[in-house]
């Protein structure tokens, strides 16, 4: 079924393609290119994560033989629904803001006795992080965006990842702003998503995790951020660092009350 | 009692950054400037002093925080600044291939932490502009280049600006979104020189 729903959504790729290399009209090659993600969207290999995470979530597993269904994710110990559509937030036993990734590593800790190493990309304990953020992406699918902003750590670090948005550096002299501050602009012809304003900031921030099609990998936050960096020619950022933390608040309080999309399927 | 709550009430204090639940723009800037500094590491050709800020990309950045635009005479003395590092052509000759320099302003390599050191640098331009009529895979953070010659002519002028723009866009507009090419050795002498043709040569698609 899932692959059936992959070899239509290649086809059409490779027509997208061949129509994008005549002399058409450029919106319809972006009509086109629409239509291509519309198939694709039916049918998200993230399933596959899905399944895997929710597995993983109710498994006894690590040096305590645990289960993770004691992990507090923000809504109370175990309460899975509306906990991705209200991080990073806030937590009192480790006295910081979290986000989905970073907290789950806290909570493999904390239950399961794991010292998950996440530090790189679905190596090690990430493979796992991966599938569990999906699952539990999944199970806000259509809830409205919520961080809380109550506690001071919060608002900081929404004001923070304001601040880091706006920071140009490196040999290109790019910022996060230098691509997601107008409306309306591309890269090639990717569309590039203004992330200063409510409902493009609320798209992107529950875009992610997203099976990205272009290379068969699911990807959560902490990585499409890394890679947007990576693209700015930036140094590495660090899994969990304060800069994907920060930048994660900012887009998640600016895109407040959009509803929750992820996981998505990406070009 | 009281003083227990008190001390209780100061560890917290301290825990979340001294109760402070506004902070002054300089405090903001301040720890958003710390937490990069801690958050970024070096990798491969990536070294750690990229995330270091010149005089015009910390301005440009508190300015478009601020939602401030920056004042008038400080523009003019950033913009001069830039100005002073342009280099032109030694050769005197401004203009290349334009068929290599199609190739340069397609290519949007180099220069990340998965790159060589080795590996040269693309243009990147046709992230941002669109260019020859050709390619309708082009970006629009960028105005459209297309018949940029055409429209200009190639009096000495026109060359001089548009070599200046390449090599250093900042010189003529403080806080625009173009790299710097040249002053920040992103491209090759010989590499401008072919953008250049295919942005002046009358035989460039660009001027079709």
């Amino acid at each position: 079924m899932l692959r059936k729903h992959l070899q239509a959504g290649l086809c059409v790729l490779a027509l997208g393609t061949a129509w994008a290399g005549s002399a058409m009209a450029q919106s319809d090659a972006e009509k086109a290119i629409d239509r291509y993600r519309e198939l694709v969207a039916d049918g998200n290999p993230a399933e596959l994560w899905e399944a895997k995470g929710e597995d993983l979530w109710k498994k006894k597993r690590g040096p305590k033989n645990a289960s993770l269904e004691q992990c507090d994710l923000g809504q109370g110990p175990g309460v899975v629904k509306g906990a991705y559509v209200s991080l990073p937030r806030y937590f009192d036993d480790v006295k910081k803001v979290q986000d989905l990734e970073t907290r789950l590593v806290t909570c493999m800790e904390q239950h399961q006795g794991i010292k998950a190493k996440a530090s790189v990309y679905d190596r090690d304990d990430h493979k796992d992080i991966i599938s569990l953020v999906a699952w539990i992406a999944s199970e806000s699918r259509g809830m409205p965006v919520n961080l809380p902003q109550g506690h001071p750590e919060e608002r900081r670090m929404y004001e923070m990842g304001k601040s880091i948005f706006f920071y140009r550096a490196g040999p290109y002299d790019f910022a996060c702003a230098t691509c997601h501050a107008e409306d309306g602009k591309r890269i090639r012809l990717q569309g590039l998503p203004n992330l200063t304003k409510n409902d493009p900031a609320g798209k992107a921030f529950t875009s992610w995790p997203a099976y990205r099609v272009s290379n068969s990998q699911l990807w959560p936050m902490q990585k499409r951020l890394e890679d947007c960096f990576r693209q700015q020619r930036f140094p590495y950022v660090e899994f969990g660092s304060d800069v994907t933390v920060a930048l994660s608040t900012y887009m998640g309080v600016t895109g407040k009350g959009v509803k929750s999309l992820a996981p998505t399927i990406k070009r | 009692m009281n003083k227990s709550l008190l001390v209780s009430l100061g560890a917290v204090c301290l825990l979340v950054a001294g109760c402070a639940t506004t902070y002054s723009a300089a405090e903001m800037e301040k720890m958003a400037r710390d937490a990069v500094s801690r958050s970024f590491s070096e990798k491969g050709i990536a070294k750690k002093e990229r995330i270091n800020q010149d005089a015009i990309n910390l301005a440009c950045s508190q300015a478009e925080h601020s939602g401030t635009p920056l004042p008038g005479d400080v523009v003019r003395k950033l913009e001069a600044a830039e100005a002073a590092t342009i280099k032109y052509p030694a050769d005197g000759k401004f203009l290349g291939d334009w068929k290599t320099g199609e190739r340069v302003a397609q290519s949007g390599a180099g220069s990340t932490y998965s790159d060589r050191a080795d590996s040269p640098n693309g243009g990147n331009c046709y992230n941002c502009h669109q260019i020859s009529k050709e390619e309708i895979s082009h970006g629009t953070l960028g105005p459209s280049l297309y018949n940029y010659g055409k429209l200009r002519g190639n009096s000495d002028a026109v060359v001089k600006y548009t070599w200046g723009k390449i090599y250093n866009a900042k010189a003529f507009n403080a806080c625009t979104n173009m790299p710097r090419f040249g002053q920040q050795g992103i491209l090759t002498e010989a590499q401008m020189k072919d953008l250049m043709a295919l942005l002046l040569d009358p035989n460039s698609p660009v001027n079709k």
